[in-house]
C-alpha cells in the first residue's frame, strides 16, 4: 500500500478560504475551507447537489465566487486577468465528471486541443506526436488515436479526458466524480490509474467523488462538504470513526 | 359542479400571459444585443481561428445546398406558373423574365433562403453548441485555454454571414433557372432570351440592396442559434429547447430585418 507521507510540513499549493456562492436564492457555499499540499491526495466528499462542482469551478475561475479568497500555487485567482489565469490553468488539470471529449473531433484531436494554446509551456522540438503517444500509453489506450467519442465505452472516454487532462504535466489535478456512471470494476481501473499517476507525476490531487471505496483507497485527507460549508476534516479512519450523524451518513 | 371561473379573470390572465411574454422577449432582445456586441468586440482580436473558419464554411455551405436548391427551384417554377395566366390576360407574358427576375432576386430569394436556413443551419448551430454546453465541454475548452466565445461562436457567426449572400446567389440562380423551364415549356422561350431579360431588367439597385440584407440575415441566423445554444440550460430538454427557440427567433427576426431593409431602400430610392 501507500506509504506514509508527511503531508502537513509539505508546502500549500491550494488553499480556499471563506468561499460563498449563491445562485439568486440557492445559497450553495457558505463560508467553505479546504488546503490542498503539495502530493496530496485530498478528497472531498457530498451529497450530489451540495455544490462540489460549484467549488471545484470557481478554483479554475469557470464560476465567479460572490466573496472569499482562492489562492493557486501562491496566485489570488480572483484578481488574475485571463492571460494570467490562462497561463495559471496549464498548471492544473481538471478531469470533468462526464468526460467532457470534444465529440466531434478524434481522440487525437482531442489530446492536441490543450497544446494549441500552452505550446510555450514544452519546449519547441517535443514532438506533438510523442506527447499524445505518451499520454494515450499512460492511461493504456495506445491505438485509439483516430476513433471518435462515440466509439468509445464510457470507461475509455474516462481514460482518454485523463490522458487530456495529463498531457500539458499539470501539477495539480481536479478530479470531479471521476468514477461516477461506470461499473465497479471500470472505476477500480481509473482509480488505479490515478495512483500511478500521482507516483509517476508527483501531483497533487483534489478528488470529488461519493464513492465511499474510491475515497478509502485514495484519500490522505478528506473533507466533507455539508450544507455550504467544510462540515468536517480529517483522515478516512479519523472520520468513519465519528459518532455526528451526519458524517456517519456517508459511512453507512 | 366546480365552481365558474368570472370571465374577467381568464381574459386578465390572458392579457397577464401575452405580457410577461413580451416581457420575456424584450429581456431576450437585449440580451441578444449584449452577445452581439461580444461578437463583435472578439470577431477583430487575435488569434482569428481561421482553420475552424473555413472548417464551418464548409460545412455549413455543404449541408444547406441541397435544400437551398430545392426549394429555390420549387419557388421558381411555382411563381412562374401562378403569374403566366394573369400575365396572359393583359396580354404581358413578355414581362415575364423581368418580373419574376426582380421578385426572386429582391426579395423572394433571400427571405426564403435565409429560412431555410435558419431551419437548417441555425438549429444546428444550437443544438451543437448547447450539448457542448450541457457535457461541459464549452468548460473545458476555457479551462485548456483556449477562449471559446473565440473558437466556437465567433467562427460560426462568420462563417453563416460569409455563407449566406453566397447561397442567396445560389438560390436565385436555381429558382430562374426553374422560371425558365416553365417558359421554355409553355411559352417557348429561349434561354437566352429568357436570361438576356433579366438580366437587362435587374439593376445594381436591386442586387446591393439584397446582397446587404442578406447579409444581415445570416448575421442574425448565427448569433441567434449559437446565443441559443451558448447559453443552454443544464439536461437534454435543455438542448432541444435551445435548437427550437433558435428558430423560432431567427424566423421572426428575419421579417423584422426584411421589414427595415425594404424601409431604408425605399428611402434611398426616393432620395
Ligand atoms: N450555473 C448554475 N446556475 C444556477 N445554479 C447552479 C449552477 N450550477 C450549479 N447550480 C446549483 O448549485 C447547486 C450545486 O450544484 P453542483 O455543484 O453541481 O452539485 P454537486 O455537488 O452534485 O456537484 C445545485 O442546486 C445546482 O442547481
Ligand atoms: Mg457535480
Amino acid at each position: 500500500m501507500m506509504d506514509k507521507k508527511n503531508i502537513p510540513n509539505q508546502e500549500i499549493v491550494l488553499e480556499i478560504k471563506d468561499l460563498r456562492k449563491s445562485f439568486g436564492d440557492n445559497h450553495v457555499l457558505n463560508g467553505f475551507n479546504m488546503q490542498l499540499h503539495q502530493g496530496e491526495n485530498l478528497v472531498i466528499m457530498g451529497k450530489s447537489g451540495s455544490g462540489k462542482s460549484v467549488m471545484i469551478k470557481c478554483l479554475v475561475g469557470l464560476l465567479e465566487a460572490d466573496s472569499g479568497s482562492i489562492s493557486v500555487m501562491k496566485n489570488d485567482i480572483t484578481k488574475l486577468d485571463q492571460e494570467a489565469l490562462d497561463i495559471l490553468r496549464a498548471d492544473i488539470g481538471f478531469l470533468f465528471q462526464g468526460s467532457a471529449l470534444y465529440d466531434s473531433m478524434t481522440v487525437r484531436e482531442n489530446l492536441e486541443f490543450p497544446l494549441r494554446r500552452h505550446k510555450q509551456k514544452n519546449s519547441l522540438d517535443t514532438d506533438i506526436n510523442e506527447l499524445v503517444a505518451e499520454a494515450l500509453e499512460n492511461v493504456g489506450l495506445a491505438n485509439t488515436q483516430d476513433l471518435m467519442p462515440s466509439e468509445l465505452s464510457g470507461g475509455m472516454k474516462r481514460r482518454i479526458a485523463l490522458a487530456r487532462t495529463l498531457i500539458l504535466k499539470p501539477k495539480i489535478i481536479l478530479y470531479d466524480e471521476p468514477t461516477s456512471g461506470l461499473d465497479p470494476i471500470t472505476a477500480k481501473e481509473i482509480i488505479m490509474l490515478m495512483q500511478e499517476v500521482q507516483q509517476k507525476y508527483g501531483t497533487s490531487s483534489l478528488i470529488i467523488t461519493h464513492d465511499i471505496d474510491c475515497a478509502r483507497v485514495i484519500a490522505d485527507q478528506m473533507i466533507l462538504l455539508i450544507d455550504g460549508i467544510d462540515y468536517a476534516v480529517g483522515t478516512f479512519q479519523e472520520l468513519s470513526a465519528s459518532k455526528d450523524p451526519k458524517i456517519k451518513a456517508f459511512f453507512k | 359542479m366546480h365552481p365558474a371561473i368570472p370571465i374577467y379573470l381568464v381574459s386578465m390572465s390572458g392579457i397577464h400571459n401575452i405580457k410577461t411574454q413580451f416581457k420575456s422577449f424584450l429581456i431576450e432582445i437585449g440580451e441578444l444585443s449584449y452577445f452581439t456586441a461580444r461578437f463583435f468586440k472578439e470577431v477583430f482580436k487575435r488569434p482569428f481561428e481561421l482553420k475552424e473558419l473555413l472548417r464551418q464554411c464548409y460545412y455549413m455551405g455543404n449541408r444547406s445546398l441541397f435544400l437551398v436548391a430545392i426549394t429555390g427551384f420549387i419557388i421558381g417554377l411555382v411563381l412562374t406558373l401562378q403569374t403566366r395566366p394573369t400575365l396572359q390576360e393583359f396580354g404581358a407574358v413578355s414581362w415575364m423574365p423581368s418580373m419574376v427576375g426582380i421578385s426572386i432576386v429582391r426579395e423572394i430569394g433571400p427571405i426564403i433562403t435565409a429560412l431555410v436556413c435558419a431551419g437548417r443551419i441555425g438549429s444546428g448551430i444550437g443544438a451543437e453548441l448547447g450539448s457542448m454546453r450541457v457535457t461541459e465541454q464549452i468548460d473545458a475548452m476555457e479551462v485548456s485555454g483556449t477562449n471559446p466565445f473565440k473558437y466556437l461562436v465567433a467562427t460560426r457567426v462568420l462563417a453563416v454571414t460569409l455563407m449566406l449572400p453566397l447561397l442567396v446567389f445560389f438560390g436565385d440562380a436555381i429558382a430562374l433557372f426553374g422560371s425558365y423551364l416553365v417558359e421554355s415549356v409553355k411559352g417557348d422561350v429561349s434561354f437566352t432570351l429568357y436570361f438576356t431579360q433579366v438580366f437587362n431588367s435587374l439593376e445594381f439597385g436591386d442586387i446591393v440592396p439584397a446582397t446587404i440584407k442578406s447579409i444581415f440575415f445570416g448575421l442574425a441566423i448565427g448569433l441567434v442559434g449559437s446565443f441559443k445554444g451558448y447559453y443552454c440550460k443544464k439536461g437534454t430538454a435543455g438542448v432541444g429547447k435551445a435548437a427550437n427557440s433558435a428558430v423560432v427567433f431567427t424566423s421572426l427576426l428575419l421579417f423584422i430585418i426584411d421589414f427595415i431593409a425594404v424601409f431604408v431602400t425605399d428611402i434611398f430610392y426616393d432620395l
